[in-house]
């Protein structure tokens, strides 16, 4: 399942569209693991003429299809981390007139998003598309400490070790849902993980 | 009351700046301290020529924190209904006029990298003040200003001297042009631009720079729509209860003010959308001038602006 109609919830929330090829001096495109899929099927050759892609694969396989795109520049990551200063210098040559396309999961999408607003790009100009798993980044709102990838609710805080609830409340600033201790009046006493969304 | 709260004020100073455009300066009637603004704003200041009161809007060009005395730029247009000629012909030093506060509906997006401004004649105004404003943090700004010709380039002597770097001028009568396409090609991300002119130059700004791709966040305008004369019509207002004519000399609007109906505004120049008034009957045309509507609004004929559309026609009748 690559594609997941989110529930519908509190406005903090991000919502997420469908990539659509825009006008512009230059295309970023920004990706993770099946957002491939999604620049597969907006790209166009007069698109890739300009086009910068930045892919972190997370053990999908799609480099090969992307790079066969022939996009003017292409990089493969291990993770955002990894992307980060290839990220930051992409936005920082860059030039008014640039479309930026993110595709994937929330968590890269939201990292992205944040270093394109400092950037200067109003967040209602920066395109996005949910593909692949519904993990979520996540803050501890106790520790801070931020847990990537969370697949289930509850979930246990990479740093603190605290069991944490999994929120709808999103910080745009931090790129993350937030985590709140479940077992704080009742320690151990934590229902049993399920899926976010089941 | 209809529009932003009023101030009683004492005109200071009157300059003439060229054969089209005069400077005007207003004090606080009762010596206190004006409110501050931001760059951008307007004030709707009130004409009483003779039987006709006439509120205009005019762009304040003085700076945003100067609470002594607020200044405005008023062109002559011979053609329009004589709001501007009152200004240049009846008005003068030591007359008390009312002002509205300051209102806002061109401001600074001041998350921007940068700031590019361009002008279009008159509409210089509002960038005098934003360029003040801007000054006081060190601002990024470059100002490109287009004028007719050297000797009606308001303002231009004290821009060229005192920002000889961010700004550029052009002269129409010496066939120079802004190359708009090549000015926004290159500009750092983050810039923001921002238009206040005619008409056709505020159209041809948006769309050369959707064309490039910028964001429509990125893209500022404003177009200070004076309202036109034209034929006169009757209209029914369903509310009040009452029958009036719109002369030709008069918007719908000031028609509407002058029978004592309280009908709502705030730019008077069809921008700011609190004047949208729902048409309960009509038949005939609209005349629509405003950029608040949809087009697919303006077609439904369920809506109109009073403060710059008219009608002509047999029957119209307004929920007001
Ligand atoms: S008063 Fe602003 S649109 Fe009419």
């Amino acid at each position: 399942m690559t594609k997941f109609t989110f529930p519908e919830s509190i406005r903090s929330r991000p919502v997420y569209g469908t990539l659509e090829a825009r006008k512009g001096a230059a295309h970023l495109l920004i990706a993770d693991a099946h957002g491939a899929e999604a620049i597969l099927d907006v790209a166009t050759p007069e698109m890739m003429a300009k086009a910068h892609i930045i892919y972190i694969p997370k053990g999908e396989a799609f480099e090969g299809k992307l790079r066969a795109l022939k996009p003017a520049q292409f990089y493969a990551g291990p993770s955002y981390e990894a992307a980060e200063s290839r990220i930051q210098k992409a936005f920082e040559d860059a030039k008014m007139g640039l479309q930026v396309y993110l595709t994937g999961t929330e968590g890269l999408m939201g990292q992205a998003q944040h270093a394109a607003m400092q950037a200067g790009i109003p967040h209602t100009a920066i395109q996005t598309e949910h593909r692949g798993s519904v993990a979520r980044r996540m803050q501890c709102v106790h520790c801070k400490g931020i847990t990537e990838d969370v697949e289930t609710d509850p979930f246990v805080c990479a740093h603190c070790g605290l069991n944490l609830f999994v929120r709808d409340h999103y910080s745009r600033r931090l790129a993350a849902y937030q985590g709140v201790c479940i077992d704080a009046e009742d320690p151990g006493n934590v229902p049993e993980a399920k899926g976010i969304y089941e | 009351m209809s529009g932003a709260e009023k101030i009683a004020v004492t005109v200071t100073d009157i300059v003439p700046l060229n054969a089209l455009v005069t400077r005007f300066e207003f004090k606080r009637a009762d010596g206190g301290l004006l409110p501050t603004f931001s760059g951008g704003a307007h004030t709707v200041v009130e004409m009483e020529d003779g039987a006709i009161t006439r509120l205009n809007p005019y762009s304040l060009m003085s700076d945003p924190m100067d609470q002594t005395a607020y200044t405005i730029s008023v062109r002559r247009d011979d053609e329009g209904r004589g709001g501007s000629m009152f200004m240049h012909q009846s008005v003068k030093v030591g007359d008390e006029m009312t002002i509205s506060y300051p209102v806002n509906l061109f401001s600074l997006d001041l998350r921007a990298k940068k700031h590019l401004f361009l002008a279009g004649g008159i509409g210089i105004t509002p960038f005098l003040a934003q360029i003040k404003q801007l000054e006081r943090f060190n601002g990024n700004w470059e100002l490109h200003y287009a004028c007719r010709s050297e000797a009606l380039g308001s303002y231009v002597d004290e821009l060229t001297s005192h920002h000889p770097n961010e700004t550029h001028i052009y002269y129409d009568d010496q066939n120079q042009a802004i190359d708009l396409v090549n000015l926004l090609d290159g500009q750092p991300l983050g810039t923001h631009v921002y238009v206040c002119g005619p008409k056709g130059m505020i159209e041809w700004v948006r769309k050369t720079a959707d064309g490039e791709g910028w964001p429509r966040e990125a893209v500022h305008y404003e177009e200070f729509l004076a309202p036109q004369p034209g034929k006169p019509f009757e209209v029914k207002l369903a509310v009040s209860n009452k029958v009036i004519q719109v002369g030709e000399q008069e918007s719908l609007l000031e028609a509407m003010e002058r029978e004592g109906v309280d009908a709502p505004y705030l730019c008077r120049g069809g921008a700011c959308g609190q004047c949208e008034t729902r048409v309960i009957d009509y038949t005939g045309n609209f005349i629509h001038r405003d950029h608040w509507l949809e087009d697919d609004e303006h077609a439904s004929g369920e809506k109109i602006m009073p403060c710059v559309s008219r009608f002509e026609g047999k029957t119209l009748v307004l929920d007001r």
